[in-house]
């Protein structure tokens, strides 16, 4: 990364689905380098956020773009390889049988074309995927045999096998118990330490708080807490006592005012 | 047996259970995992009304029951995309006014007899022209071909739709694509198996394989010889036991998937009864845990407080004398990572 270009930039975005505004005026910068956790009570909009960079919820206002690029543009380019997916699942399909490997070679589809099958190089990266998550001695289990926590790594090394340039992870500790949770966070240390940039939305940093860089807290809909960890967890007490009232669920509808600025406190530059 | 081979009925009538054996377990395997078992057997109703309307206007049946079948898969996908909660019961309208059209129109044309109708729900061998076979045998090239070419995003779509949209797959393209040749394998089986039974020889051949293979890929290729061996031994004893050949077809299926079932049953009750599970313990085994790891017979064990963890699914197993011999086992194997 030559560039100080911000890979993922919000402005003032709303996120919803058709009418409906789940999250507003968000506004947050992540930089290479950065392993940023949106933190905030269920219903708060955090998913609906990493959806929105996806193109699986609908941008209703504001500015987003990914890599510098507006995000209607980036994803009609066909770059998509970029963005590394791992989505909130507690089980993979289990109405076919499927290994671990088949599961991570889908998510090198993306640098593959229509006609080709995968090369010597495709089929080195899936395998590299499967050892960073620890999970090389299980590459031809069933994947519904696995554990809870062990799916989960199945899913981030199909996100790592399209070689992304930020991994985008929704909720990966829901439904992993605390043994997993561990090496979970084991396998995200290797990845921040290989200068991975993580944008992670969860509701308890527990596990994650030696990996982390920067935290975000979104609430009623909006940006509450934008800052370093260090800065997060000198202030938890205060924070947390709003989180742990966890059930302003419901849309409340009157406007919180946005308190963020950008990302300067992220300890981390583009330092890879 | 060899004099069902001299017969031109039976020749072309084993060459369309050949290419209907491949063809059906091929597109079935997409549906069992996108959850639509059932779908062919909705596009096999709407086929009968296209058949129908073929042998009113004298057009041919098969090429009829095609353009029928094609419009109701692109109609159901795009109904079942838009995710209205209506769809269901739009769905079975289509269905059930399929079949309920195709039996009055049947009725009113020449050769709309009970025969004839039984032997399009439910397949008789003695109905394969040699025009059919051709078709047929394009057809079955056409899905082959099409399968084989999309079978890594048509696999990445129906284990997760919602990832397959976030890296930019055209998911409903390959959604209708998918569709498109359910309809194409309804058409291809009409002869032999029926239109009513259509959709077991998708589903059920995979069903058995999924007791057999450990893999996508290897369930694929069970699932293509279960349908095989189904389709032309179905029309071998339909000869010899004059029975309906789509009928028969099916219950050849379905005594595979009970044999395999009991097989595997009895595989499993064997090998947990040899199959001792560690202790549970706080932390996964991996290069980092600090128990030397030994590797043995393909797999790595840990040395766990002196007896041994081996990987089994999402546990350990107890790997000890019991299982396969101490002498194996000798310590000087064990290495510290």
């Amino acid at each position: 990364m030559t560039t100080s270009e911000p890979i993922v930039s919000m402005r003032g975005a709303t996120f919803g689905y058709g009418d409906h505004a789940v999250v507003r005026r968000v506004t947050l910068d992540v930089h290479a380098g950065e392993v940023v956790a949106i933190l905030g009570p269920n219903g708060a909009g955090k998913s609906t956020v990493v959806k929105g960079l996806l193109g699986l919820s609908d941008r209703l206002g504001g500015e987003v773009r990914l890599f510098g690029t507006p995000i209607d543009r980036f994803r009609r380019s066909g770059d998509h390889a970029r963005l590394g997916y791992v989505p909130q699942r507690h089980t993979l399909s289990g109405s076919m049988r499927a290994t671990a490997d088949e599961i991570v070679a889908t998510g090198r589809l993306v640098r593959q074309s229509w006609f080709g099958r995968p090369s010597a190089t495709d089929r080195q990266v899936i395998a590299r995927s499967l050892e960073t998550v620890g999970l090389a001695d299980r590459a031809g289990i069933d994947v519904v045999t696995l554990s809870g926590g062990q799916q989960r790594r199945v899913l981030i090394a199909r996100a790592l096998a399209a070689q992304p340039e930020v991994l985008l992870m929704d909720e990966p500790t829901a439904g992993v118990d605390t043994a997993n949770q561990h090496v979970l966070a084991q396998v995200m240390g290797r990845l921040a330490a290989q200068g991975v940039t993580m944008l992670l939305v969860t509701h308890e940093l527990d596990a994650f708080v030696d990996v982390v860089s920067r935290v975000v807290v979104l609430d009623r809909g909006g940006v509450t807490f934008d800052g370093s960890r260090d800065e997060f967890m000198a202030r938890e007490a205060e924070l947390l006592h709003e989180h742990h009232t966890h059930h302003h669920d419901d849309e409340l509808t009157y406007p919180t005012p946005s308190l963020t600025g950008t990302a300067e406190a992220g300890p981390a530059g583009g330092a890879t | 047996m060899s004099e069902l081979f001299s017969y031109d009925f039976m020749q072309r009538a084993l060459l369309a259970a050949v290419l209907v054996g491949l063809v059906a377990p091929l597109v079935g395997v997409f549906l069992v995992q996108r959850r639509l078992s059932l779908v062919g057997d909705g596009m096999g109703h709407v086929a009968l009304a296209g058949v129908a309307v073929g042998l009113l206007t004298n057009v041919s049946p098969v090429w009829a029951a095609l353009v029928a079948a094609v419009l109701a898969a692109v109609a159901i996908e795009l109904i079942r995309a838009s995710g209205r909660t209506q769809g269901d019961v739009a769905l079975a309208v289509i269905f059930y006014g399929g079949i309920a059209a195709g039996v009055v129109i049947l009725s009113k044309s020449a050769q709309g007899t009970p025969a004839n109708l039984t032997a399009y729900l439910f397949g008789a061998i003695t109905t394969v022209k040699g025009s059919d076979l051709w078709v047929f045998a394009a057809l079955a090239v056409l899905v082959i071909v099409t399968i084989w070419l999309l079978r890594p995003r048509l696999f990445a779509v129906a284990s997760d739709e919602e990832y397959a949209r976030a890296m930019g797959m055209p998911v409903l393209a390959l959604n209708l694509a998918l569709a498109v040749l359910t309809a194409v394998t309804v058409v291809v089986s009409m002869r032999i198996v029926g239109l009513l039974l259509i959709s077991a020889l998708m589903i059920v051949p995979n069903a058995a394989a999924q007791l057999l293979g450990s893999s996508f890929r290897a369930t694929m290729r069970w699932a293509v010889a279960i349908g095989l061996l189904c389709a032309v031994g179905g029309v071998v004893v339909s000869y010899q036991a004059d029975t309906p050949s789509g009928g028969t077809i099916v219950v050849l299926a379905i005594a595979v998937f009970l044999a395999a079932s009991i097989g595997r049953a009895v595989v499993t009750r064997v090998r947990t009864r040899r199959h001792a599970r560690a202790e549970t313990h706080a932390h996964e085994h991996g290069p980092e845990c600090g128990h030397p790891a030994v590797p043995h017979e393909g797999h790595v064990d840990y040395l766990h407080d002196g007896h041994r963890h081996a990987p089994h699914e999402g546990h350990y197993d107890e790997h000890d004398a019991a299982g396969h011999g101490a002498a194996g086992h000798e310590p000087e194997e064990a290495r510290q990572p």
